[in-house]
């Protein structure tokens, strides 16, 4: 048996745990698409034609959401608790947009569906806008901090009758909320680009690539700024006592070049990605946007984790604040977890292939009306 | 929060706080039902189409084909509204139990998070395949594709079940004082939980036999309306064959899970049975009416006004033994000696030492005394396995609602008997060609399906109505384990939840019924 310490099985979760949110952030161009839906398409098939395309991916976004949550209860359960147990608004809010999407696809054109198509895609709007908002403004919240107090038996409460709403009120929080929104519409874009086989849609699809390009840059390079130089709560790790740190975040980056420049690297493909569908006029630029996104995703969550930095700070108890030490399973637990997570990289394959093999033709409007099962 | 929290809640759990724990309860016991609507179906229908694919690829027919593809499109529906209704019950454990996240998560999480992995990645990533991929991938790819999904979804249903098992009857773990929660030190231990494995097996049996009656009534309805015969009287034939030999498979499950609950769990066996004062030679009561719990107190030698028991037979479903005796709940709560049944007082006395105890160790440690703290970790070690009862105001919080457990108990088993003998009955018919004949029996067919859903609920609230006041087994009751929110918060989201699975499961029943009428010719 390899001798590893808690403290890297503690990373390596952290890792894990940044790459699974890096992926849902990607996945949700199915969301940024339900929102693009009346943008896009001017008539039923056209309408059809998206959503049959959103229709074959949006499981795996939802799932992907789904092993979030789990990974995050099974490795840092005090995090699961103290942040779900308290901010109960948000996530219930959060949770009820995710539970209206997995019925609006199968119903939306069905006979005798009770409430109307447009029903069902007022749903699916919800979801992809409200409910990727408020994800994004859940995730601002490891870096702004949430109102609770945790005592010596690890049980927490939260201290504003508000239960997570106040999140709202933080400019940061939404910032992010936006960032999450926009960066969704722009993966819609460059999806339909490559899985699309459409005339009329493909000039409004790359218009809406522009628009949300425009829109998405100022949230994120304020969020970027302001993350990286703001004041962060790290602790002592022999002592466990937190203090505050002026641009944390920063100097992580800065100690950890590698870090330093998968993010910057990132950043680059990302825009080179925007860029080539725009002006190259590559369909493949989802690819590189989806690499690109989870590479920046994964390094502006993990910088979370390292360096002794505080992965929740509580606004309401400095000391309270949740770091991956205080807040994980324990060392047999997450052992046991890093065993089975050899599994990933087998998963992810037979994820690529049948995903390829699905795709390896373009969806057309023919197809989707011949199917014998459509949305 | 003051450092004896875990003593401040105890006294404010049975006061103040009762209303929080029943708005979570009814919260998490409300999506859990609407959420057991739809699973079971998923869990065998999958099979079912499975099986005929298989024919359809083997003969060549195009035939099974299209019948695959129609019960693919009712799956289809089912499966949608079951997804909806399953995200939140993982999300619930941290909105609405964060405490038990914590004091049990260690254990409890990696079940939840394997599920995720080895199992919603199969389903979701085949899932496409299965219902866009015919003209896409190979026929042999298709197939194989179908079968991930059905083994997806019931893989699912083994770590969730697992997980569900460990609750029942916890194994494999340590209390660590240091972090006051519950760790595991034996993963093979969790996942080999006799009272896991039973309950998978129970359970999966049981949505097999759900999905068998969904084809069958459906078949059934055709015949009555003497269209789709042909397909109507095949499909019959799968679905009975297929719901005859798991319910046999049931039946075996059903006995193996009575057999640890009466091991692990006696006062649920207890509560099942209705059986208030221990016996040797015990009967099952086959069926019964209780008399209100004041007229059983006092006389709880007789608590039925009327019953007829089969003799012996819970002696040996609990024991494997016709002589053996069966502890009833006053036994169990208040002690009996000949038996060396310990009561619920005496537990109480030692849990309250333990919680104490665990408190003195904290603040000893942090003030750094150490004899004193070593003292106290011995007191709480000696006492710890008893813990939970420390949290009980009074002995008889520790019996569940008798009247819930014991009518779901009966209402679920008579009705299984009564699908084994509908298969059986149905098979025979078929195979002499005159099921189309026999109207009765095929009226009866359709009525069954929603005691179908009956029975799949009524088996739930045995499970869960029965561990009760136990989150986690003699170890964490519920008042403990919830999360340190407003009771208004919760009622707000259980209403709106009832208000939200209400209207999808309109919606769901009308679009199936459509569908069904359509038919298999009528395409969607």
């Amino acid at each position: 048996m390899l001798d590893i310490s808690l403290y890297s099985f503690q990373v390596y979760w952290w890792l894990l745990v940044s790459i699974l949110g890096a992926l849902f952030v990607f996945m949700t161009f199915v969301q940024g698409g339900q929102t693009l839906l009346y943008t896009l398409g001017k008539t039923d098939d056209e309408r059809s034609l998206i959503i049959g395309s959103l229709g074959r991916k949006w499981e795996l976004t939802f799932t992907a959401l789904v092993m979030f949550g789990g990974a995050l209860f099974a490795a840092f359960p005090l995090f699961y608790a103290v942040s779900f147990g308290g901010a109960y608004y948000v996530w219930m809010a959060i949770l009820f947009a995710f539970i209206i999407q997995a019925v609006s696809y199968e119903y939306r054109l069905k006979p005798d569906n009770v409430y109307g198509k447009r029903f069902y895609e007022t749903l699916l709007y919800i979801n992809g806008s409200a409910g990727i908002f408020l994800i994004g403004v859940a995730l601002g919240t490891l870096y702004t901090g949430g109102n609770f107090i945790v005592n010596e038996m690890h049980l927490s409460k939260w201290t504003q009758a508000s239960y997570g709403l106040e999140a709202l009120l933080n400019p940061f929080n939404l910032a992010f909320g936006f960032t999450l929104l926009f960066i969704s519409r722009i993966g819609a874009s460059l999806y339909f680009y490559n899985n699309l086989e459409n005339k009329e849609i493909e000039p409004r699809l790359l218009k809406a690539l522009k628009v949300n390009t425009l829109l998405f840059l100022p949230p994120f390079l304020y969020l970027l700024g302001y993350m990286l130089t703001k004041e962060t709560y790290v602790y002592d790790p022999s002592t466990k006592i937190v203090s505050v740190v002026s641009m944390q975040l920063l100097e992580t980056l800065l100690s950890n070049p590698i870090l330093l420049v998968l993010l910057v690297s990132g950043i680059i493909l990302f825009l080179y990605a925007i860029f080539s569908a725009l002006f190259l006029h590559k369909k493949s630029a989802i690819w590189l946007y989806g690499v690109s996104t989870v590479i920046i995703v994964t390094v502006l969550l993990f910088i979370l984790g390292i360096e002794h930095t505080i992965i929740y700070p509580s606004l309401s108890d400095m000391q309270s604040s949740l770091q991956i030490e205080n807040a994980s399973a324990s060392y047999y637990t997450l052992s046991v977890m890093s065993v089975v997570s050899i599994l990933v990289p087998i998963v992810f394959t037979y994820i690529f292939f049948v995903w390829r093999s699905m795709d390896k033709t373009k969806i057309t409007i023919e197809e989707v009306k011949s199917d014998h099962h459509h949305y | 929060m003051s450092s004896n929290n875990l003593l401040h809640r105890r006294n404010t759990y049975m006061e103040n706080e009762l209303a929080l724990v029943d708005w979570s309860r009814a919260q998490f016991a409300l999506t859990a039902l609407y959420h057991w609507l739809f699973v079971p179906l998923t869990l065998g229908l999958t099979f079912i189409v499975a099986i005929m694919e298989t024919l359809y690829v083997k003969t060549g027919d195009i035939w099974w084909k299209n019948t695959t593809k129609f019960w693919m499109g009712l799956l289809a529906i089912n499966f949608a509204i079951g997804l909806a209704t399953g995200i939140i019950m993982e999300f619930e454990f941290g909105t609405n139990w964060s405490n038990y996240s914590w004091i049990v998560g260690d254990i409890f999480g990696a079940p939840l998070a394997i599920e995720g992995l080895m199992a919603f990645f199969m389903e979701s990533t085949f899932f496409a395949i299965m219902f866009f991929g015919w003209d896409k991938v190979s026929k042999g790819m298709h197939l194989t594709s179908t079968w991930l999904v059905a083994l997806g979804s019931n893989l699912s249903a083994l770590w969730i079940l697992v997980a569900n098992g460990w609750m029942q009857h916890p194994v494999g773990m340590k209390f660590n004082p240091d972090t006051a929660r519950n760790e595991m030190n034996n993963f093979w231990e969790v996942l080999m939980n006799p009272t896991g494995v039973s309950k998978f097996l129970h359970t999966v049996s049981s949505g097999y036999v759900l999905a068998s009656l969904f084809v069958i009534a459906i078949s059934a309805w055709y015949l009555l309306k003497k269209r789709e015969i042909v397909f109507a009287k095949r499909s019959m034939i799968v679905a009975a064959s297929f719901g005859f030999l798991t319910s046999l498979f049931l039946l075996a499950s059903g006995d193996e899970s009575a057999y640890n609950v009466a091991q692990k769990q006696p006062m649920k066996l207890a509560a099942m049975e209705g059986l208030y004062v221990g016996e040797g030679k015990a009967g099952i009561v086959a069926f019964g009416m209780l008399k209100p719990k004041e007229e059983i107190l006092k006389d709880p030698h007789d608590p039925f006004y009327f019953m007829f028991e089969i003799p012996n037979a819970l002696s040996f479903l609990g024991y494997h033994s016709l002589d053996a005796f069966v502890p009833g709940i006053n036994d169990l709560v208040y002690g009996n000696k000949e038996h060396n049944i310990e009561s619920v007082a005496s537990k109480m006395q030692k849990g309250k030492l333990a919680v104490k105890a665990l408190s003195e160790y904290k603040t000893f440690k942090k003030e750094g005394n150490t004899p004193k703290a070593e003292q106290a970790l011995a007191t709480f070690e000696t006492n710890q396995h008893l813990m939970g009862y420390g949290y009980l105001k009074k002995p008889e919080d520790a019996v569940p609602n008798v009247p819930i457990v014991f009518y779901s108990f009966h209402i679920m088993v008579g009705l299984g008997s009564w699908f084994l003998f509908l298969f059986i009955t149905i098979l025979y018919f078929s195979m002499i060609n005159e099921i189309e004949n026999k109207r009765l029996l095929l009226m009866l067919s359709v009525l069954t399906l929603p005691m179908g859903y009956v029975a799949q609920e009524a088996g739930w609230i045995v499970a869960e109505a029965g561990r009760q006041p136990w989150a986690i087994q003699d170890m964490l009751p519920v008042g403990m384990a919830t999360s340190n929110i407003s009771t208004t918060s919760v009622q707000i989201t259980f209403w709106l939840f009832a208000v939200l699975f209400t209207a999808l499961l309109i919606a769901e029943i009308k679009i199936m019924l459509k569908q069904i009428k359509i038919g298999p010719e009528g395409g969607h």
